[in-house]
């Protein structure tokens, strides 16, 4: 008998009183709401992320990013567009870099799958504008571009947008910890700076 | 001999789950450490705060409850299906399950997967259901090395201590005790660090990077698993499990059986739920979730070991199953006054608070923890914190119907029957507590053996007149 059929086994008997599935109550709010990107904004901010608001230009993009990193080399993904990134910075392609080449840039730019409001949240979802996992990992700074229509309210509309097929990462606000004393204090292992450049609608 | 589909509890000799001594008595020492309270209640007051304000800002808290604590009943009834599914839409996607009955089968499968890879040291992210069965100690019997990396779990692996919180298993150290032990157990220290919060967060940061690039397996636990689409997830705040998630070339997760959730979308109502009751944030700051084995990124071998280890033996018990509901967020602990006093160390099981209270015993059986049922004043307020809706009160009750009783108790109670039974002893006894009341002033407390009972409680002072008497009397 292998374990699975004893695990099996036990549970079968130990429900074997007859034990219903209930109903779910779904009373709580899922439907589509109004965006406020206002809201998003501040609860980024709370949370110690900085924002940069640009009008929906590419060039703006660029001047963004050169505002927050003057110059260094910054990673990328390989479906990142080009032109968002300013000539002064040295762009790593992630072609299959090593751990210790990321970690060695100063930054990396990344777009974002979704973003939720009411949490202040960002989910990058793998696609080839945002890479793989590890380059939003292991540099000190994220930069990370996120466009208007990419924004939803709850986190309901979040979770439907998203598909588990892909590695999800969800990102709220840089790296922290509550582990001393119980209070948040930003700056652990991940990205100790987490900036975010939001395109107008 | 006993028949192999039988629920079965969690075995003795391996984890930690039973405490050396009962919790009165581990109470007792964790009561006369006033550094230690003053850590905790500075810790919980600060806790409860932050987790009330951001819980305020949802219209739909309630709501949200209910929804959590019919998913868990829901997975519990249909749970034989909903592990078959998992275990396929894993395997589906690259990733291996393996299945164990108890922590000692656990700790094999994890030690030979381990074994297999040719490593000799393992990155951890912080896991309840590993530190359960004992993993740690397994592994460093056979030679492996497990390196801690969550912040707090560094802080009770460096210190040789013991876990005392959930979700914050050094909660009973505070900022300069942090610092003492990482000035004495954390190589290549900066001899100058403060114990400023932020400078010990970097110190930490330092000490495991290095770890984090050159270590080629991980091991994990998870906070959830959808039955729908063999996804996985973690939530954390410092990046630690995205390190061990992401880099790693082998991923290791060990979850308890019950940590299912049917289906994707339903992870839409524990996302809410977890990070406002745990760490009081809208959100956690970081969270993982991957299917299987994805080409190129992340682990390119990933197992999944499913665990029993007492909790079949849990889902038994027709009241005390909803023990297995929890998403172990540790809200109860943060607004217990039992916990709030002597911390998680009196428990002495991982699992401490008001949910280890009912969760400890059912796992090992209640002749193994039964002074942990009593460890509660039934106040109340775990069971109005629980984010699903976890009736603990009354499982504590229920479990004190199975415990056994102090000796002393069980012959009052006999006593008392007796007399009830007899009218005739019953009004002489009422008589002669009537006599005690002249004898002696109230709370002088009752004559040994029973002094103990009343040394911290005020003794209701007898009537002038017994109902008997004054009905006669009229």
């Amino acid at each position: 008998m292998s374990s699975k059929d004893v695990i099996l086994g036990r549970i079968r008997s130990a429900l074997s009183s007859g034990v219903d599935a209930p109903e779910i109550p779904r009373d709580y709010r899922r439907g589509e709401a109004k965006v406020d990107l206002d809201l998003l904004v501040e609860r980024l901010t709370d949370y110690k992320a900085v924002v940069h608001r640009i009008s929906a230009e590419k060039s703006g993009i660029s001047a963004a990013i050169l505002e927050i990193l003057a110059e260094g080399t910054v990673v990328v993904p390989p479906g990142l567009p080009t032109d968002w990134l300013p000539e002064a910075l040295e762009a790593i392609v992630d072609d299959g870099l090593t751990a210790e080449q990321i970690a060695a840039t100063d930054g990396v730019v990344t777009a974002a799958a979704v973003a939720i409001v009411e949490t202040g949240t960002i989910v990058l979802d793998a696609s080839p504008d945002q890479g793989r996992r590890i380059i939003s990992l292991l540099p000190d700074l994220h930069i990370c571009v996120l466009r208007p229509e990419q924004v939803v309210a709850s986190v309901p509309e979040g979770v439907a947008r998203l598909d588990p097929r892909r590695p999800l990462t969800w990102i709220s606000g840089p790296s922290a910890t509550s582990d001393i004393e119980l209070n948040r204090v930003e700056g652990v292992h991940g990205p100790r700076n987490l900036h975010v450049i939001l395109l107008a609608a | 001999m006993t028949f192999l589909g039988m629920p079965a509890r969690a075995p003795r000799g391996v984890g930690h789950l039973r405490g050396d001594e009962s919790f009165p008595v581990a109470a007792r020492k964790a009561l006369a450490n006033s550094q230690l309270r003053r850590n905790l209640q500075h810790a919980t007051t600060t806790i409860r705060g932050k987790s009330g304000r951001v819980i305020a800002e949802l219209p739909d808290w309630q709501e949200l409850r209910s929804a959590g604590s019919a998913l868990k009943a829901y997975t519990m009834a249909r749970l034989p299906e909903l592990l078959e599914q998992l275990e396929e839409n894993v395997t589906a996607a690259g990733g291996v399950v393996h299945w164990a009955a108890d922590a000692n089968e656990a700790n094999r499968i994890v030690t030979d997967l381990v074994r297999q890879t040719g490593e000799r040291r393992v990155i951890k992210v912080k896991s309840m259901a590993t530190q359960e069965i004992g993993l740690n100690e397994a592994l460093e019997a056979a030679g492996i090395t497990p390196v801690e990396t969550d912040l707090a779990e560094l802080i009770v692996q460096l210190g040789n201590d013991k876990p005392s919180h959930i979700l914050v298993p050094a909660i009973h150290r505070n900022r300069s005790e942090i610092r003492e032990i990482f000035l004495k157990a954390m190589p290549d220290v900066d001899p100058g660090l403060t114990d400023d919060p932020p400078v010990l967060a970097a110190a930490a940061r330092r000490y495991l990077r290095e770890t984090f690039l050159s270590t080629k397996v991980a091991v994990s636990g998870a906070n959830f698993a959808i039955a729908e689409t063999g996804t996985l997830a973690v939530v954390e705040s410092e990046g630690n499990g995205r390190m061990c998630l992401t880099l790693p070339e082998t991923l290791i997760t060990v979850m308890g059986i019950e940590k299912l959730v049917p289906k994707w979308s339903d992870l839409e109502v524990f996302l809410q739920l977890l990070p406002r009751a745990s760490t009081g944030e809208r959100m956690n700051p970081y969270t993982s979730m991957w299917t299987g084995v994805t080409p190129g990124d992340g682990p390119q071998a990933f197992h999944l070991v499913l665990l029993d280890n007492g909790r079949t033996a849990v889902l038994a018990d027709e009241v005390g199953r909803q023990a297995l509901h929890c998403i172990r967020c540790s809200a109860c602990l943060n607004v217990c006054p039992v916990y709030e006093r002597t911390g998680g160390h009196a428990y002495g099981s991982v699992y401490p608070g008001p949910i280890g209270a009912v969760l400890s015993p059912q796992l090992t059986g209640v002749a193994d923890n039964p002074s942990l049922p009593y460890a509660s004043s039934l106040c109340g307020a775990c069971f109005d914190a629980c984010p699903v809706k976890i009736d603990i009160p009354s499982i504590l009750v229920h479990l004190r119907n199975q415990a056994p009783h102090p000796r002393t108790e069980a012959a009052v109670m006999a006593a008392a029957a007796y007399t009830m039974d007899r009218p005739k002893l019953y009004a002489s006894a009422q008589r002669a507590a009537k006599l005690a009341r002249i004898a002696g002033r109230r709370g002088r407390g009752l004559p040994p053996p029973l002094n103990g009972w009343s040394a911290s409680r005020d003794l209701p002072s007898p009537p002038k007149e017994t109902f008997r008497d004054w009905w006669r009397s009229r």
